[in-house]
């Protein structure tokens, strides 16, 4: 079922992941005992039922949220059990985030929405080239609601990879836009994943879009249900959906 | 059924926000429970002091025209009360007197040997007043706490005032030691009584009562009439007119019977002093009872409209998808209105409730210097009433207001997205310039410029209530200002004597030989009446020295015009008469002489209404050689007493007052009227400015919420974000403090214009400590603010700012 990956570094690996809400007395199990890896520069889709554990996954693999019990590693870093602080920084070098939302700040422009990140980086690429690479370049000054949808959330992606993260994580990075625009959305992952090599998971309810995936990952009732290995990747302008 | 059902399921979703802006809910209905607390308190404790009052003057016939005479034969009565429009009228005699708490006549050797008797070494000033002998009083009648009135016939008992007897703890059968028109007279009390003549019991020249220093007494007619050479006659008259007859017409004709008895004039309540300081009393609680609240009620409603047209622009898809489902607009407006009328519930409720607690100390207190034989504390329905319709309407006025607007839009306007921000570059956006700020900052300053009105609406809310704490503060140090005014610089004496009768101005020189008093100025007052045009008012003119050394008139030290009188402004202003024109003055002291006199200067002065002349001047009009009718005296101050003792020892002294004293008493009186409220204002000033600028935070922290959820995904730091969240509160609140220092000047100069009253006005005077205190209590509440969300910016939920749009 699990195909061989050891040819590469893993950059992510969780092992019996478990979180669970408390909902006054009933307890809510969003995932019971997750195990999983991710290798440096694949491309990853992550699909399931709606209230599958999806998204808590990936809050808790980004630093977003931290797990009820298992281990997260990033890099052999253990993250679960580091402070607030840690994992402040965490996110604000290694991981990128692009979510359904697009979560602009709706006072800044595109250039300041990217320059709010590339400020507190490391080793980040100018506002500018972020832009240039998803195909924005000449939209630079205009503020959020000035743009469409589609612009705005690759305005979302500049963002999320001009600090130069390691991984790229996307909760339904299409699933606010239409097929035609979610498709350029999707051309602007994969050019990332393969020019910047960065590694790249994204979450989706559309099965069509696992066909552009190195390996898609199933995941069902708050466990991981298969993962398969995909030989012959289709590029996003090949999907029709 | 089914009504029933999203009418409750409307009401979950209004109990579920407002368990979670619980805080802001607080805040709000505390500024509405301090107006309505305040309106209850100063509308009861205005009602319970004229109900006492109407009650006392009702049950023991106060009259309603008196007129003093030098002396006027009995068998004028008859004339009198034949008079169209006289109801009842009564003669009496009224003389002022000196009284001593001592046990042996004769001298002051012994009066700390003699322990048993009551004593008191200082003067005690007296007025005397006779009772009729065989039947009771006609007019103004007492009532007795204790006792009754002397036997038929008995020269030597006599009925004390009870705050006189109260304050030597004196009581029935004891003694008190009379100079009765120069005669030492041993009398015993026959009864404790109180009048409606002294619901305010002051002494004709102070303006504030002196329990100790001055009472009031009742004797038998006879012994009076014989100790002051009065038999068969009077010199005080007493009449009630009829109920449809004009009061103007009867005093007209009484100063025509009476003018050549030597009448000072016939006057009626208004120019009774007890009368007229309840009057006073009375016109300040109302003025407290309209603007205070009017205030707060004005604020609360801001917030409650700006709270609401921000929960409703959140809201704004839910109220469209509402509208989608059929609601009408007044449903969703009534909605709404449920979360002003939970604030409403909490607010006027616990303004009653706490009103009602302490409205009747309040009163009490306030009432502290009325005496009434029954205070009859009145707790109004009409002002329950008033408060909570005048704060319903208010509130939902303001509520509906804000509603009406997202209420009555098209479903599918609401539904769409707001609108694109205009954009402008500013020069803040110069790349040099932008170089110099963080994003951060940027994010802040943005956040402002976007939204110019909704940051003004807030600098203004903080500026309204940090205006509020200058006010209160305001009123502390124009008071001590006032009063430093008066004492340091106006009164500069340490004594003033008064003395029974005209005397030279060389008799002056018995007072210099004293031991003990380094210097001494004679002074001249004479009652008159001034008048101009229409308007008059009796008061006392000062004649004093030119360039009095102790007694300063005005502000600068200027010496006194040599001709023409000097008034306070508040006088000037009454009577519309400015310098250079003429007043009409009329002598009282019994030669009924009327002068024409210039106004040569009016001036400012914070207490009394003053009337002054030189003292030359005046005794050149008066054909007078230079008489003095009293001095101010320079005390060495360790030789005070043996001062005291020589001045108790000479009869020609009616009254020693101690300068020092009565500024004690006087600031004693104001912290435990004024103040006392004033302290009340402050507190609730401070907690208004802390509702107004938490208000503001808490709402602005649910504005930026998902955008700074979004900032702590990308890696910021809480503190950045808390700075983003802070600085963008910091710099309205620091615009806010120069508008709260304009709104609090403006309050206290209405305040002050409101307040001005013949006891005494408050100058228009601010410190920079009431600036200081108003901005560091906007800072405070800020700061406090501050501390209180940081719990919200450190559990900031990262996750659920991303879910929804
Ligand atoms: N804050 C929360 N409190 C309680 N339960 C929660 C919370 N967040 C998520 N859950 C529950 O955890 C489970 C997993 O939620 P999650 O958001 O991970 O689902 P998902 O796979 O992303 O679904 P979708 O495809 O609809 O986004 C769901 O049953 C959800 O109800
Ligand atoms: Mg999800």
């Amino acid at each position: 079922m699990v195909e061989d990956k050891s040819s590469q570094a893993v950059i992510f690996s969780a092992r019996a992941l478990t979180k669970t809400y408390l909902m006054g007395e009933v307890e809510i199990h969003a995932l019971r005992g997750v195990d999983i890896d991710l290798y440096a520069g694949e491309f990853v889709v992550l699909l399931g039922a709606s209230g599958s554990g999806k998204s808590t996954l990936f809050n808790i693999l980004g630093g977003l949220d931290s797990a009820t019990s298992g281990d997260v590693r990033y890099q052999n870093r253990l993250l679960t059990g580091i402070s607030d602080r840690e994992l402040t920084l965490f996110r604000r070098s290694h991981v990128g985030f692009v979510f359904q939302f697009y979560n602009l700040i709706p006072s800044l422009t595109a250039r300041e929405n990217i320059a709010i990140v590339t400020e507190i980086a490391d080793n980040p690429m100018t506002p500018e080239e972020a832009l240039e690479r998803v195909g924005l370049g000449n939209r630079l000054d205009h503020l959020p609601a000035q743009l469409s949808g589609g612009e705005q959330q690759r305005v979302a992606i500049a963002r999320a990879i001009a600090k130069r993260p390691a991984v790229l994580l996307c909760d339904e990075p299409t699933g606010a836009l239409d097929s035609k625009t979610g498709i350029r959305v999707l051309e602007v992952l994969q050019q990332i994943n393969q020019e910047l090599g960065t590694t790249t998971a994204v979450i989706t309810h559309n099965e069509v879009i696992g066909e552009m995936a190195d390996r898609i990952i199933r995941l069902s009732d708050g466990k991981i249900a298969s993962i398969h290995g995909n030989a012959q990747r289709k590029a996003p302008k090949e999907l029709f959906w | 059924m089914n009504t029933v059902l999203t009418h409750k399921v409307l009401t979950y979703k209004i109990l579920r926000e407002s368990k979670s802006m619980l805080g802001q809910l607080i805040a709000i209905a505390l500024v509405i429970a301090a107006g309505v607390m305040v309106l209850v308190i100063s509308v009861s404790t205005r009602q319970s002091i004229e109900q006492s009052q109407q009650h006392f003057y009702q049950q023991y016939h106060f009259a309603d025209v008196f007129v003093e005479v030098t002396r006027a034969p009995d068998d004028l009565i008859r004339t009198i009360r034949q008079l169209p429009g006289v109801n009842v009228a009564e003669t009496r005699i009224r003389a002022g007197a000196r009284f001593q708490l001592e046990g042996p006549v004769n001298g002051f050797s012994n009066r700390f040997a003699d322990v048993g008797s009551k004593s008191f070494a200082e003067p005690i000033q007296g007025e005397i007043i006779s009772l009729p002998e065989r039947s009771p009083e006609l007019l103004n009648r007492l009532h007795y706490l204790v006792g009754g009135p002397p036997q038929l016939g008995s020269q030597l008992e006599v009925v004390v005032s009870a705050p006189f007897a109260h304050a030597h703890q004196l009581s029935v059968g004891d003694s008190i030691s009379a100079v009765l028109n120069g005669r030492l007279q041993r009398l015993t009390i026959s009864g404790v009584a109180l009048s409606p003549e002294y619901i305010y019991q002051l002494s004709p020249n102070s303006i504030l009562p002196d329990y100790e220093r001055f009472g009031v007494f009742w004797m038998n007619r006879q012994a009076l009439a014989s100790a002051f050479d009065m038999d068969g006659a009077f010199n005080s008259l007493s009449v009630t007119v009829q109920h449809n007859a004009s009061r103007d017409d009867v005093m007209l004709q009484l100063d025509n019977i009476l003018r050549r008895y030597g009448s000072r004039g016939s006057y009626d309540r208004h120019e009774q002093i007890s009368h007229r300081f309840i009057s006073e009393e009375l016109s300040q609680l109302r003025v407290m009872a309209i603007v205070l609240p009017t205030i707060f009620i004005g604020v609360a409603a801001f917030l409650l409209q700006v709270l609401l047209t921000r929960v409703i622009h959140t809201q704004k898809q839910s109220i469209a998808l509402l509208k989608a489902f059929g609601y009408s607009s007044w449903q969703i407006i009534r909605h709404y209105l449920q979360l002003t009328n939970i604030i409403l519930v909490l607010g006027i409720g616990g303004g009653i409730a706490l009103g009602l607690l302490v409205a009747e100390p309040m009163a009490q207190m306030y009432a502290m210097y009325f005496h009434f034989p029954e205070f009859l504390f009145a707790l109004q329905r009409d002002a329950l009433v008033t408060a909570i319709l005048i704060t319903s309407a208010v509130g939902y006025a303001a509520t509906i207001r804000a509603t009406a607007h997202a209420a009555n839009m098209a479903p599918a306007e609401a539904m769409r997205p707001p609108t694109p921000a205009r954009y402008q570059r500013t020069w803040l956006d110069h790349p040099r310039i932008a170089h110099w700020w963080q994003q951060p900052t940027r994010i802040m300053l943005r956040n402002i410029r976007r939204h110019p009105w909704r940051a003004s609406v807030s600098v203004v809310g903080i500026g309204l209530s940090g205006g509020l704490l200058l006010l209160g503060s305001y009123q502390f140090n124009a008071i001590d200002h006032m009063l430093d005014q008066q004492y340091r610089q106006h009164y500069r004496m340490d004594l003033e004597v008064t003395f029974n009768q005209e005397r030279p101005q060389h008799s002056l020189s018995t007072l210099r030989a004293i031991p003990g008093v380094s210097y001494v100025e004679g002074f001249r007052q004479v009652p008159v009446i001034l008048t101009h045009e229409r308007k008059q008012w009796r008061l006392a003119l000062h004649g004093l020295p030119r360039e009095s050394r102790l007694r300063q008139v005005g502000t600068s030290s200027q010496p006194l015009p040599t001709a023409g009188v000097v008034l306070s402004r508040y006088l000037a202003d009454d009577l519309s008469i400015q310098p250079g024109e003429n007043v009409s003055v009329t002598l009282l002291d019994g030669r009924q002489q009327s002068l024409t006199l210039t106004v040569a200067a009016v001036i400012d002065e914070p207490m009394g209404l003053g009337l002054y002349m030189d003292f030359d001047h005046l005794n050149r009009l008066l054909l007078a050689d230079q008489t003095v009718t009293g001095a101010w005296l320079l005390v060495e101050p360790d030789r005070q007493a043996e001062v005291f003792r020589q001045l108790q020892a000479m009869p020609a002294v009616a009254s020693i007052g101690q300068i020092s004293r009565a500024e004690a008493e006087i600031r004693t009186y104001i912290n435990n009227t004024v103040l006392g409220v004033m302290t009340v204002m402050f507190l609730l000033a401070g907690s208004m400015t802390f509702a107004v600028v938490y208000n503001n935070a808490r709402i602005m922290f649910a504005e930026r919420a998902r955008e700074l959820a979004s900032l702590r995904v990308l890696g910021f730091k809480k503190s950045e974000v808390a700075y983003i969240l802070f600085g963008e509160l910091g710099i309205l609140v620091v615009l806010a403090i120069p508008l709260a220092w304009a709104i609090g000047v403006t309050f206290a100069w209405l305040l002050t214009t409101a307040m001005s009253m013949d006891l005494f006005r408050i100058p228009f005077v601010l410190s920079p400590i009431s600036f200081a205190i108003s901005a560091l209590g906007v800072l405070l509440a800020a700061a406090l603010s501050m501390l209180l969300m940081l719990r919200r910016v450190w559990q900031l939920d990262m996750i659920q700012a991303l879910k929804t749009e």
